[in-house]
Formats: structure tokens, C-alpha cells, sequence
């Protein structure tokens, strides 16, 4: 790779989906959603450090669901979860 | 053009406000504290229109200097010693960020133990940092120098920080004349803040991400092309700000004092060289021919200048006022690299921790080595720490 020039070269980076590669192959645990319990409160969207929580709407009512291709499994979504109806999955 | 009767650090926050700087964030330390003091006081009766962020921390006063330039506006913070090394990291975030800033770094030791006084340990140790590194002599430079630092850190080819050094309590503590332009010259002067980009609403990039090695290092190279460039710059302002004040010796990163004719140099940078020039004077009656090389910046390393300046001499005596413990003083090894070591080449550490050095230890310490290269031919000893009138070498000469 050559040196571009002009100067200056500067640090900054355009956001892009998954520019890092897919980062879901991280996790070692997996969070899941019991929609049973959900109450769409969007507290994991909120707090979600990656973004892959997807605010989706399924028949007028306002759901939630995580992208495994870039969820890392940190699980600051099972945390937050105000009803407990996020729950931590090992990965086999 | 009037003329105040003001300490080192003073004429320093006056050049800041001159500057019309927006934000300035601070920690206390000695001796830095009326820099920021005055500045303070200058905001207080309404002569600044300015904000002043008290931080609990060194680290914190550089961050937050950095965050409201990189927002957008001028933005100055000063510091010493313990607080310099404790807001390193922030120094190289700023730097690579191509954000440019300007801080003032008054010299003193580094403990254990405790001490206050003049050293140059903290403003060498920024040496890797990405930042240009201006040193002064005496009050007026102080001032001249920060005036300058704004233009040229804000040059487009430049776009890095510049710390201003000048010596704790013998220039930050001491009272000298100085003249200084009025609002209406500098406001002619000094263009309007100019950064590379600004982070606001809107603006779509993130700053510092995770970047892979060949984009780094890139950057890494791109800056060192504008260390490179900064040479042209500050040449160019030193001119201009010549134009506007009289003072034509910012022309050059280096000064050279009775150079003409000279067969050797003392080399150096600071306050003490004032005291190497009286020796230099000392010395030319009694019929030695040395001159004084001043670094008026050690970063961008003016190389060409000291090799113009030094490279046919017999000797060079280089005065650190730090040492790289383990080898020698870093001058001595900045100067060494632009000499291929053809004059015989004396590096002396001195005045560590504020150990005062007057002209007549320079006087006697030139003698010593001038009667020595005389004697025996070229040498070369990198290190001889000089303490109290006593000689430890610590490198057999060759």
C-alpha cells in the first residue's frame, strides 16, 4: 500500500456494518429473548454497545431482536432486562 | 507598541489572551500556577472572553483543552513536572489527532524527592510525543514564542500542538521588560482558528477507531512529513512576526551566538544559555574562541541549522540540563545525530534539580575540554556529569 498523499492523513473512520468482520463468531454466550415476558420496555436497545438490537415491527406491535451476526455476547442486555426475559445461552 | 514589565509566566498569559483564546482548563502546580492564575484573573475583569475549566486532574486539564479544541475553538492549558508526566497519555491523543493547541510547559524536576526548581527532565520526556517543542531564553521569547505557536500549530501543513517551555522560577518567577503588540495588530495578524475538522452535529466519523497497522503507520508518517514541513512554517511566521514587531530572530529555529570565527560551540537550550553567552563573551578576551548555539526548538529537530552551525568546528560542548539515565543527555544524542561526530563531540550534564551553573562554571568547564582537544586530538565522551565543580565521566574518551 502506498503513501496517500495530501497531507494531513487524519484518524477518522466512516461508520460501516461490520468494517471489524463478523464479530458474532466472538461470543461465547448468546443472549435470547423470551417474547413471552418481553414488554418491548427497550431497555437492551437502549443500552445495547454494539446496535445489533433491532427495533422491528411485527403486526402493529413494537419488538425487539438481536442480530447474531455482530452481537458479541456481552450480555448488558439480559442485565439491564427490567423482567428478567433476557437470558444468557452457552454457545456449543 | 507598549511595553509591560511582566514575570515569564505573565508574558505568557498575556500572548494567551492576545490570541484571543476561547478555553483554557487547568490544574495548579508549581511553578505554572499564575499563568493560569493571571489568565483567570484576566477573565474575572472582563479583559478575556474566555472559559476556564478547573479539572481535578493534569490528565483532565489536557482532555479537556483537547475537547474543546478539537470542538472547534482556540484552546490553551500550561503545566510542570509531575503534571506534564501524569497528562502523557493525553499529550500523544492530542498530537495524532492533528488537533492543534497550545500549552505552556514550565521546567522543573521530576521527584523524588520533592523539588521545584529548574530542570529539564519533563519537557524532554514529550520529546516522541508528536508535539512541537519551543524553548525559551527570556521573558520576551516566552511571550513571542506562544503568540507564534497559535499560527503556526493552525498552519493547514502544520496541524499539531506546541508546547512552550520556559524555565521554572528563573524566567516564570523573574521580572524582565517585555514588549508586546496591541489586540488590534494581532487580531491583524493572527488568522482565524483553523483546524482540520471540527466534532459537531453532523459531522458523520468517528475519531480514533480501531484502525489496522498500514493506516497507522501511515499517520504515524504523515506526521513526521508535518514535523518536517513545521520547520518551513515556523521560519515563515518568525518573518512575518518579524514584520509586526521588529524582532527578526524567529527566522531561524536555532540563534548562534559569536559564531563567527569560532573554533568551538557550547550548545544548548533555555534560560542558562543567557548565562553561556556571558561565559562565551568571558571567553573570547581571554583569547578562546567559543560560540553559543541556542535551540529555540527541539522539535522539529532544527538538524540542518546545527549541522550549518557546528559541523566545522573542533569542538561541540553540549549542555543538557536532563539526562537519559543509562546513557546520556538527550541533546547531547539529538546533536551528536546531525554531526557524524567530526568535531570532538562533549556531552556535560548539569544544574539537574536546579543546581544553579554560573558563566564562570562555563567558563571553566569550556577550558577543560577546549585544553583537552587541544592536547590529545578529536574525542568523543557522551556523558560528563558536572556537580558542584566536580567531573564524573562516564564514558572513556576515544
Amino acid at each position: 500500500m502506498g503513501i496517500r498523499d495530501p497531507d494531513p492523513i487524519l484518524p477518522l473512520s466512516k461508520a460501516a456494518e461490520g468494517a471489524a468482520g463478523r464479530t458474532g463468531i466472538w461470543r461465547t454466550e448468546r443472549p435470547v429473548i423470551d417474547y413471552g415476558k418481553c414488554t418491548s420496555c427497550l431497555m437492551c436497545w437502549l443500552y445495547c454497545p454494539e446496535s445489533v438490537i433491532e427495533r422491528v415491527d411485527v403486526d402493529g406491535r413494537e419488538m425487539v431482536t438481536i442480530d447474531y451476526e455482530y452481537c458479541k455476547g456481552c450480555g448488558v442486555c439480559a442485565d439491564v432486562c427490567p423482567v428478567n426475559a433476557i437470558v444468557m445461552v452457552k454457545e456449543v | 507598541m507598549p511595553r509591560i514589565v511582566v514575570t515569564g509566566n505573565h508574558a505568557v498569559s498575556y500572548a494567551v489572551k492576545l490570541a484571543r483564546v476561547k478555553v483554557i482548563a487547568a490544574y495548579p502546580i508549581t511553578p505554572q500556577t499564575t499563568i493560569v492564575e493571571k489568565l483567570s484573573e484576566m477573565i474575572e475583569n472582563g479583559e478575556l472572553d474566555a472559559e476556564m475549566i478547573r479539572v481535578e486532574s493534569e490528565h483532565s486539564a489536557l482532555a479537556a483543552a483537547y475537547g474543546a479544541a478539537i470542538g472547534g475553538v482556540r484552546s490553551f492549558t500550561a503545566t510542570s513536572s509531575h503534571g506534564l508526566v501524569y497528562m502523557y497519555e493525553v499529550l500523544w491523543w492530542t498530537a495524532a489527532s492533528r488537533i492543534p493547541i497550545v500549552m505552556a510547559v514550565v521546567t522543573r524536576a521530576i521527584g523524588p524527592p520533592w523539588n521545584i526548581f529548574v530542570s529539564h527532565e519533563d519537557i524532554m520526556s514529550t520529546r516522541d510525543t508528536g508535539w512541537i517543542i519551543a524553548m525559551a531564553e527570556n521573558n520576551q521569547e516566552a511571550f513571542d514564542l506562544t503568540l507564534q505557536a497559535f499560527r503556526i500549530t493552525e498552519d493547514e501543513r502544520v496541524f499539531l500542538p506546541a508546547i512552550v517551555g520556559l524555565d521554572g522560577f528563573i524566567l516564570s518567577h523573574t521580572t524582565e521588560p517585555v514588549d508586546i503588540p496591541d489586540q488590534k495588530e494581532v487580531d491583524e495578524w493572527l488568522p482565524p482558528r483553523n483546524q482540520p475538522y471540527v466534532l459537531e452535529p453532523g459531522f458523520n466519523y468517528s475519531m480514533g477507531n480501531l484502525s489496522d497497522a498500514e493506516s497507522f503507520e501511515e499517520m504515524r508518517i504523515s506526521m513526521q512529513r508535518a514535523m518536517n514541513a513545521a520547520k518551513k512554517v515556523i521560519r515563515e511566521v518568525g518573518r512575518e512576526y518579524g514584520k509586526l514587531t521588529g524582532r527578526r530572530q524567529y527566522e531561524s529555529l536555532t540563534e548562534c551566538y559569536r559564531c563567527e570565527g569560532a573554533d568551538h560551540v557550547i550548545v544548548g537550550m533555555g534560560s542558562w544559555m543567557g548565562d553561556a553567552k556571558v561565559a562565551a563573551d568571558i571567553l573570547w578576551n581571554e583569547g578562546y574562541r567559543v560560540g553559543v548555539v541556542r535551540l529555540r526548538y527541539v522539535r522539529p529537530f532544527p538538524w540542518e541549522e546545527i549541522r550549518q552551525y557546528a559541523l566545522s568546528k573542533k569542538t561541540v560542548m553540549v549542555f543538557d540540563r536532563s539526562v537519559s539515565l543509562g546513557h546520556a543527555g538527550p541533546l547531547f544524542l539529538e546533536v551528536s545525530s546531525a554531526l557524524e561526530s567530526k568535531p570532538s563531540m562533549i556531552g556535560i550534564v548539569a544544574g539537574i534539580g536546579g543546581v544553579p551553573l554560573a558563566p564562570e562554571d562555563f567558563v571553566s568547564i569550556v577550558k577543560k575540554y577546549v585544553g583537552l582537544v587541544e592536547e590529545i586530538g578529536r574525542i568523543n565522551m557522551p556523558l560528563v556529569w558536572h556537580h558542584l565543580g566536580s567531573y564524573h565521566a562516564f564514558y572513556k574518551h576515544e
